[in-house]
């Protein structure tokens, strides 16, 4: 090697070096203090200036509602640009865990999606959120808002988030159809529904259908075996520790439960919920219980023959589960971000996201009108019943809790060890620190 | 799917070049410039690989189990914990199953198919290309598509799927809930994973047959041994660098295998068909559980470390004899 050849040689590798040191340092050098902005934006007037919103909101019919939301935003606020920053992924897997890196690494976005209840306890409120107190009070939210909502939003004494949507966890679908055909009323007892079911059986119908692919379909069905068996009180009190999982009345639902698994579907095992509601659209099973997005499914399948109740034993209950949105400390524009929250929790926002979500108003003074047939009846159900949260949705539990109980019940489906079973959620109780 | 001893080989060949040019100093000039060429792989690799290990392991030992991390150390009740789930106890069961079961069917496919294809037979080429295409699929596409054969169908909507060959071949006794059966299971992911996995095998074997020559199969012919003791005593001891080989290679795949069980079955009734993998993902990335998450990853790097390691150990000293 010629001494001209080794220095070429060292040149291009102290090239190389650089490059990289410099490729290295860019992506730190970007995040600039991130109070500057916000003092920035101050100046103008209120109206202009962006507004990032974050969701996991991508597809389908929630992706046009937040289109709504924003078209209703632009009307007031024609100025203001809108961000809309979305992470894709079933259940906001994904965007929670971006939104995390967000929030603690001091790049907030305005405003962010997140289930009410609970959820809002894993972002650290006290430290990371505003809470919006002063919002509710002004907006005259405490009066709109069904008071069991109310309640169930607080954490540490303080609201975090403000509601959208509501969706219902404890209906009862069924073939109107079959149960014309076999003289049937809808049950609304757990004796009814075994009588129908008996019925249904001996006529070579499917009784109950399920489809527990993913596993949270079975613990979806046993929170409204839950409720029906413990009452709104009862069930709420498993969550905060008022009711013990040992209690003898969990033995009764999980003996009940045991009892309609004796009616489902051959092939639950291969079918997500959808695929067993085929069931029901080819009048070859009788009921199934899920959320309300059945309803929505129905439909862009084509499909009214289908009838809905409140799932047994819970009339007079409102399972429910909710998006809402939260207002970050230290966002880059706070004006816009706090109009933002105020249209999401306003007659105009909800009317223009909800019917297009397929989901029912979490005001109780929303034009019913604007709904399809079954979502009246829910909003109707909305106004009166009890509220419960629901724990497969991330309402009523922290998620570690949360997925435990979905194991825990996806388990019972095939092995019916009741005793065992209810030890387990004792168990999982007492990992999530509320139950000693 | 590289030799792994391969990476371990290349830095002795270029200190090996460098090194006669000035033996009297250490720090030679081209000894400077091989190091710094390694020098950013090797950096990059203890920061992303051994870096990232060593905080999974941290992780492990922590309470982290929210969005927000939380470093106090707990000790071993991470993993006390997860050993104590049935969920886990069902996952580690199924993955000796799957291994196990994985492992013979396709050492037993691959070697048959390979010695079949060996008799020279016409259009030899054809046939080694059906066997080894399903290894060019996607785990998720073999996922999906198995998904739907052997769907069960029900009594109600008809059978489908292989269940419907069945019936309609007169092997109607034949038909069973495949994955939906809680004690099938894994077993039917086990069937989708040898079909695609033992072309690879066959592939394996086939260039180990070829690599033995005839001289040796004919002396034992000319000494009276039959066909059949000519494979059982010539060619099948000579082919076991293969088996060892194929060993190492299916084992570390089967106890890592995710996608496929995702696509095809998800957790299954009653978790006859979870991996300790998914219940990582799900662990850690549905339930926040991170630390428990973390502990799931080192019993898997442990697991395959296990497989690995004596490997690694064994092929490094038939090198050095060699």
């Amino acid at each position: 090697m010629s001494r001209n050849m080794r220095w070429l040689v060292v040149l291009s590798l102290v090239t190389i070096v650089l490059v990289a040191l410099a490729a290295c340092a860019a992506p730190t050098a970007a995040p600039t203090p991130t109070t500057a902005p916000a003092a920035a934006t101050k100046a103008p007037a209120a109206a202009g200036g962006k507004l990032e919103m974050f969701s996991w909101w991508t597809a389908g019919g929630e992706a046009e509602g937040l289109a709504g939301m924003y078209a209703a935003y632009k009307k007031l606020y024609p100025n203001v640009e809108i961000i809309n920053a979305t992470v894709a992924g079933g259940a906001g897997t994904n965007a929670k865990a971006v939104m995390t890196t967000r929030l603690f690494g001091g790049d907030p976005p305005d405003s962010f999606q997140v289930h009410a209840g609970l959820e809002v306890a894993s972002y650290q409120p006290d430290k990371y959120l505003q809470p919006l107190d002063s919002i509710f009070a002004s907006e005259g939210w405490d009066k709109v808002f069904p008071k069991d909502l109310l309640t169930l939003l607080q954490y540490q004494g303080h609201y975090w988030s403000v509601p959208v949507n509501i969706h219902r966890a404890n209906v009862l679908w069924y073939s109107k159809k079959v149960f014309a055909d076999n003289n049937l009323q809808p049950p609304a007892t757990f004796d009814d529904f075994f009588k129908v079911a008996d019925t249904l059986k001996a006529k070579g119908i499917v009784p109950f259908v399920m489809g527990d692919k993913e596993g949270w379909e079975s613990a979806h069905v046993f929170e409204t075996v839950l409720i029906g068996t413990l009452g709104a009180d009862g069930y709420r009190g498993l969550w905060t520790g008022k009711t013990a999982w040992t209690d003898p009345k969990v033995t009764t639902a999980l003996n009940t439960y045991k009892k309609m698994l004796t009616y489902i579907n051959s092939d639950h095992a291969a079918l997500t919920w959808d695929g067993a509601g085929q069931y029901l659209i080819d009048n070859k099973g009788g009921m199934e219980i899920m959320g309300d997005w059945e309803n929505g499914w129905f439909q862009s399948k084509n499909y009214t023959g289908y009838g809905y109740a409140p799932a047994p034993g819970t009339a007079g209950i409102f399972d429910a589960l909710s998006d809402s949105f939260a207002l970050p400390k230290g966002v880059k524009n706070p004006d816009n971000a706090v109009n933002w929250i105020k249209l999401a929790g306003s007659k105009a926002g909800q009317e223009a996201f909800n019917p297009k979500k397929g989901s029912i108003c979490a005001r109780t003074d929303c034009d019913q009108s604007l709904f399809n047939a079954y979502l009246q009846s829910a909003a109707k159900d909305w106004q009166t019943n009890a509220i419960v949260p629901s724990v497969v949705h991330g309402a009523a539990a922290i998620e570690s809790w949360a997925t435990k109980y979905k194991d825990i019940m996806a388990l019972f489906v095939t092995s019916g060890d009741v005793a065992k079973t209810q030890a387990d959620l004792q168990a999982a109780c007492k990992d999530a620190g509320i139950c000693k | 799917m590289a030799d792994p001893s391969t990476p371990l080989s290349v830095p002795r060949v270029q200190t090996a070049s460098a090194a006669p040019i000035r033996p009297t100093r250490w720090l030679t000039f081209d000894r400077t410039v091989s190091l710094l060429l390694i020098a950013p792989s090797v950096l990059a690799i203890a920061i992303f690989v051994y870096g990232f290990i060593a905080f999974t392991g941290f992780a492990s030992f922590t309470r982290w189990n929210s969005l927000v991390p939380d470093f106090t150390l707990v000790g071993f009740s991470n993993y006390q914990k997860l050993f104590d789930t049935t969920r886990f106890q069902i996952d580690l069961r199924n993955t000796v199953t799957f291994t196990i079961l994985f492992l013979i069917l396709c050492l037993f496919l691959g070697l048959v198919l390979a010695v079949l294809l060996d008799q020279r037979i016409r259009g030899e080429a054809i046939f080694r290309n059906i066997f080894l295409f399903p290894l060019a699929v996607s785990y998720i596409v073999t996922g999906v598509v198995w998904r739907w054969l052997l769907n069960p169908g029900s009594a109600q909507l008809g059978a489908t799927g292989v269940n419907l060959l069945f019936d309609k071949i007169g092997l109607g006794f034949l038909k069973n809930g495949w994955y939906t059966d809680p004690s099938i299971g894994i077993k039917a992911v086990v069937l989708a994973a040898t079909w695609q996995m033992s072309g690879y095998v066959m592939a394996m074997y086939l260039a180990g047959l070829r690599g033995i020559p005839e001289d040796l199969r004919e002396a034992a012919r000319v000494d009276g041994a039959n066909e059949f003791q000519v494979y059982r005593h010539i060619v099948l001891p000579l082919l076991q660098p293969i088996t060892l080989g194929a060993v190492i290679i299916l084992g570390h795949m089967s106890l890592k295998i995710f996608d496929l069980v995702v696509s095809m079955t998800g957790s299954g009734p009653g978790f006859s068909s979870d991996v300790p993998a998914f219940y990582m993902f799900d662990t850690t990335f549905r339930g926040n559980n991170f630390a428990q998450g973390a502990g799931i990853a080192v019993i898997l790097l442990v697991m395959v470390a296990v497989l690995i390691v004596p490997y690694l150990i064994y092929s490094m000293r038939t090198e050095a004899e060699t």
